[in-house]
Parts: C-alpha cells; structure tokens; sequence
C-alpha cells in the first residue's frame, strides 16, 4: 500500500478524455517520476492529487484518507506540498517573509487571527526559517526581495518553502523547466540531498531525462492519458513502448 | 526605546506621529492671522477634525486595500452607517458620544460581516462591483425606504421629542463625552499675529486616532497582516501552504467597516446629524483616492492622504475671485486679469481640477503616493551626505511599509 494510491482516474474535457483509467501508487519514501511526451496528461494529473481538478471518475488516496473533493489548502494541511512549473513565491515580500509564511502555515493551521502578535517576536519561527535556509544555501539572501532573484533561486526558495513544513508528499511539476543547465543541475542536487537527508516522498513530473534517471527510484510512463507502463528507470530505458510513445511507431 | 511592544524603529515612528497629531493645531496654523497668507492656514476646528476623522477612514480602508490588494468602492456605506447608529444612541439615550461610538463599531462590522462575506466571494474587479453595488443599495435604502430608521431625504438628527432617557438636567444640547463638550475650545491663545484653536472635539478625535494607527501598526507587524500582504502578493502560492485566504481577507474586510463605522461615528459626533449622502458613491469613490495619493500599503499614507485632499476640499475652495484680486493687485492691470483668469480654474469652485491633477500627477510619477516623494527626497540626502565616505553600507534599505 503506497502514500498515494491513485485508481482508476479519468477526467474528461469537452471532447477531449484527458486521463483515462490511471492507476497509480507511490511508495512511501521513494522518488517516483512519471513521464510522457506533451499532452499525455501529467499536468492533469499532478492537478487532480492538489485538489486543483476533480476527476470524474475513480480515486486518490493519500495516507488512506480520499483527497477528493478538497480543497488545496486542505491538501496541504494533510501534508501534500506542491512545486509549480513556473516557481509561485511571494515576490513583493523578502525571503524570509516567504518561508516564514510557510511555517506559520505549518504551526496554526489553515487559519488563525492573531492581528496583535508581532512577527520578529516569534523566535521558533524565525529561527526554523533561518535553518531551512541555511539547508538550502539561501541564508546570505534572506533580506533580498523574492522578486529580484534568478530563475534557479526562486526554485530554491518554493523549495525550502514547501520543505520547511515537513510534508510526507513533495509533488514536483516539472522542476528544472525553462532552466539554464547550471540551474538545472543544482536543483538535481538540492533534490538528491532531499532523498537522502529527508524522509519525503517525492513525485516528479519531468521532460529532461537527465532529471529523472538521476533521482527517480520508480518511473510510470504515461501516453494519451493512460499509464503505459511502470518500472525501475533502468527497465525503462530500453522499453520497446516507451520509445514507441516518444518517438511515434516508425521508431 | 521600546514601548507597547513596538520595535525600537516603530517606537520612534509611534512617537513621531503622536507628537504631529497633537500639535497639529499649531503645525497647520503656520502664518499671522492679519497676513496674506493667512487663507492657507487650516487650523480650524472643523477642518482639523475633519482631517483627523477621514484619516482614520484611510487607515482601515488601507488594511483592506493596502494589504490584502481588494479594493472595495462601498466603503461610505460603513461610514453612514456609523453615523447612524451614533445619532439614534443621541435620541434614545443622551449626548454622550460614549454611547454611540461603540455601536457605530459594532453595527458596521456586523453589516461588514454580511457584506464582505459575499463580496469576497470574487476577486478583482467583480469585488469592486459587488462592494459598489451593496453601498448603492444602501444609500437607495437610507434615502427613500428606510426612512423611518433613518429620516430619509432631511437625514436623521435629534428633535425636542425625542426620549433621550439618560439626559440630564444640566447636560449639554450638543455632543460630549461626560460633560465635556465637543464643539468647544479648551485654549485660544494669541501670540504676537498668531492664533491658535485648541478644540476638545478635535483631541478627542485625535487620541482615537492615535489609538486606531497604533492598532493598524500592530497589524501591519503581525504574522495576520503578513498573510494579508501574502495575499495581494500570490493567492495561489498561499492556498498550497495550507493558508485558507477566504477568512482572512474576511477578517481584514470587517477590520476595515469597523474603522469607516467608527469615522462616520465621529463626524456624528463633530456635528449631530446624519444624512444618506455620506454614503453615496463619491464618498466611497473619495477614500480611494485618499489611500492611494498617500500610498497604499504604507502606514502614513493613508492619513496624508486624507489630510491633502480634506485641506484642498477646504482651503483651496475658499481662494475666490475677491482673494485673488487682493494677491495680484500689485501687478499691471492686463498681466493680474490673466493670472486670475487662470488661476480660477485651479481654485475656488473649480478646486477638483487640482485635486485631479494632484492625483495624475502622483500616479504616473510617485505610484507609491506621497510617501513614496518622501522616501525619494530622504534616500537623495542620504546619498549627498555619504557621497564624500567609501560608499560601504549606505545602500539605502528598502523600508517596507513606513
């Protein structure tokens, strides 16, 4: 039994079945990637595990409790974290108002009035942040706007945001997109730290092959909306369907 | 030094602020009262409270739009409804505002509550619309349907027949707090050409100020109004850290009808009367204007703001053809009939003109308002000054929100 068992899921737009009859199951603790060429339905999916899209039919458990029906935040408080395509942070604020807010989140919950605290005054949190920052080599930024950064560092920080809160599912959509090859290889590394240092189970939706066969314990191939298959990324490699998926039939 | 749990930077910024208010009678009153000049000098009573009333309009509408980005154009309808409930306390009980001024609170955060809920449903401009269209509602409501709740058209005020059952034998016929009476001078000293108006309405509106900016600036410190600039900043990012945003841009919406119930409470208190005017849209409209002229987002802002456009409202209006004749007398006949042909454009009756030009102005040069000048003119010294050192470390730091 996997943190998240996904099946038989199907969502349908219009005229377009987007995912049809996907089963899934990540395994506690290990690092499962699932790819495919454009369109197959990653997104789709990935959006269906937040609470971003409601499939309609089958299910998705996490830790055995259905994520169905909840809303992202919801999701969250379970212990999903989620890294975006295009990094989402807080750019008007500094970098350590961005992880600060993470670990509020953590310690009171979805919501919480507290208008007469003060922030600096919150030692547990700001020293928590600190840390966190440190882990992932951000500290000499924390007074820097979130804005200003590069592409590579505002990975970093939704990073140390989404692993600040500890969560036992870190779903990545496409991590090292749009990035320059530096870029890419130390998010690769920063995730290997993570599987090794931490106990975080991660999903990895990815189009750079390097990403995924340097860090996934388990890869699921998906095509048109279905799994194709799903093996250890060595099997993989030399699977007839995959490059048949990849490549179309001539290949 | 530190006090009431202020960093030591905002101690001195609190401090600073208490000491403008409450010399603003001497501040605004800079010129002899037998000169020139003596038609820009605003330290009248009226005006002065005024400043002070629609500054603590700004400082809660700025929790809503300042922080959290929604902007809402039914904020008068808060304002009415303090004024409301405060005149109906002066016909039911007495004169006493410390009756009045608690329900203004309350009922507009209730009707807050109410409307917020629904117009936080959306976001953006259909926000906008929702919070218009509700304060359009009432305003129709409090002038024709409402009428025997709120005297419709002549607008509420208080008639001989009226219960008022805690009045007194001796109690003043206007309103006060324990006998001290609003709309009265506590001190009008004369010094050489100068006169100064010491009103207790004013200081009464004043310390009220000070509490509610110092409530504000606790706001703006505290992990709530971190969530709320989190919220004008990227709502999607918030809601996958687990941050539920609908209760918290609720509770920064009732925040902000509680200040407007409060300020329409005290213009009541300025002068006992209601009227369904003060809800209309212009004055929803008016409190935008003054929290974005100032700098929305930012602490002062929304009180300079509010005193900008309350002075203009006031001083600038009274510049008549008469006044301008009187400053352009000493020049040649064709060259004073041009001048005042083109200064009555900006002046007088037309002083909207100014204030529109003022706001162009800000907008497309200073988008962070006044306080933004401020900071400009503040980090050019800063640099003239340490021009002539090393350079190491006179980076001026951003200063968030001051």
């Amino acid at each position: 039994m996997g943190i998240l068992e996904v099946k038989n899921v199907g969502k349908r737009f219009g005229g377009l079945q987007a995912l049809s009859d996907v089963n899934l199951s990540v395994q506690e603790n290990s690092v499962h990637a699932i790819i495919g060429p454009n369109g197959a339905g990653k997104s789709t999916l990935l959006n269906c595990f937040v609470g971003k899209l409601i499939p309609d039919t089958g299910s998705v458990m996490f830790n055995g409790q259905s994520l169905l029906g909840l809303k992202p935040h919801q999701i969250n408080q379970l212990g999903v974290s989620r890294v975006f395509q295009t990094p989402e942070i807080f750019s008007d604020l500094n970098v350590m108002e961005n992880v600060m807010i993470s670990c509020f989140a953590k310690r009171d919950g979805a919501f919480r009035l507290h208008p007469f605290e003060t922030v600096s005054h919150e030692t547990d949190i700001v020293e928590q942040a600190e840390q966190i920052l440190i882990d992932v080599n951000m500290i000499d930024k924390r007074h820097m706007n979130a804005a200003s950064m590069s592409r590579g560092d505002k990975r970093r920080l939704e990073m140390a945001m989404c692993l600040v809160q500890e969560p036992k599912l870190l779903l990545l959509d496409e991590p090292t997109a749009g990035m320059a090859r530096a870029d890419t290889n130390n998010t690769i590394d920063l995730l290997k730290e993570i599987k090794e240092k931490r106990d975080i189970t991660m999903a990895i939706i990815e189009h750079d092959m390097h990403v995924v066969f340097s860090l996934a314990d388990r890869i699921t191939v998906l095509a048109q909306g279905t799994p194709l298959v799903e093996d250890t990324p060595e099997n993989i490699k030399g699977h007839p369907k995959v490059k048949e998926a990849y490549l179309g039939e001539a290949a | 030094m530190q006090i009431l749990g202020l960093s030591k930077r905002d101690s001195t910024f609190l401090l600073i602020v208490i000491a403008l208010t409450l010399l603003t009678p001497i501040l605004i009153q800079p010129f002899p009262v037998g000169s020139g000049l003596n038609t820009f000098n605003a330290g009248y009573p009226d005006l002065m409270q005024k400043i002070a009333i629609f500054g603590i309009f700004a400082i809660g509408f700025n929790i809503l739009f300042g922080l959290t980005g929604y902007l809402s154009f039914g904020h008068a309808a808060f304002l009415g409804i303090g004024s409301y409930s405060t005149v109906w306390m002066y016909k039911l009980l007495d004169y006493n505002v410390l009756w009045g001024l608690p329900l203004a609170i309350i009922v507009s955060g209730l009707f807050a509550l109410v409307i917020g809920f629904i117009s936080l449903r959306r976001s953006g401009i259909y926000f906008s619309i929702l919070t218009l269209a509700f304060a359009q509602m009432m305003y129709n409501l409090a002038y024709s349907v409402l009428t025997p709740i709120t005297n419709g058209e002549t607008g509420l005020q208080v008639y001989e027949s009226d219960p008022q059952v805690l009045l007194g034998a001796n109690e003043p016929s206007s309103p006060h707090l324990f006998g001290i009476v609003m709309r009265e001078n506590f001190w009008t000293p004369k010094i050489g050409g100068w006169e100064f108006t010491f009103n207790n309405g004013y200081y009464f509106t004043a310390i009220i100020a000070i509490i509610v900016f110092y409530l504000s600036l606790r706001i703006f410190r505290s992990p709530f109004g971190l969530m709320l600039r989190a919220i004008k900043t990227n709502q999607t990012r918030l809601n996958y850290t687990g941050i539920n945003t609908r209760p918290y841009t609720l509770a920064a919406f009732v925040i902000s009808g509680m200040y407007a119930g409060l300020a329409g409470g005290l213009l009541a208190a300025m002068d006992p009367l209601a009227g369904a005017e003060r809800m209309q849209w212009t004055a929803s409209g008016e409190v935008v204007l003054m929290v974005i002229l100032g700098g929305a987002g930012t602490l002062m802002g929304p009180v300079l703001g509010a005193a900008f456009i309350k002075y203009l409202e006031n001083i600038f209006s009274k510049i008549n053809d008469s006044v301008l004749h009187g400053w352009f007398a000493w020049m040649p006949d064709g060259l004073e009939d041009f001048l005042i042909g083109v200064s009555h454009f900006f002046v007088g009756k037309s002083w909207h003109l100014t204030s529109g030009l003022m706001f162009m102005l800000v907008v497309i040069f200073l988008p962070g308002g006044l306080v933004e000048g401020g900071q400009r003119i503040k980090a050019l010294f800063k640099k003239k000054r340490t021009s002539g050192d090393d350079g190491a470390g006179t980076e001026a730091q951003p200063t968030a929100a001051e």
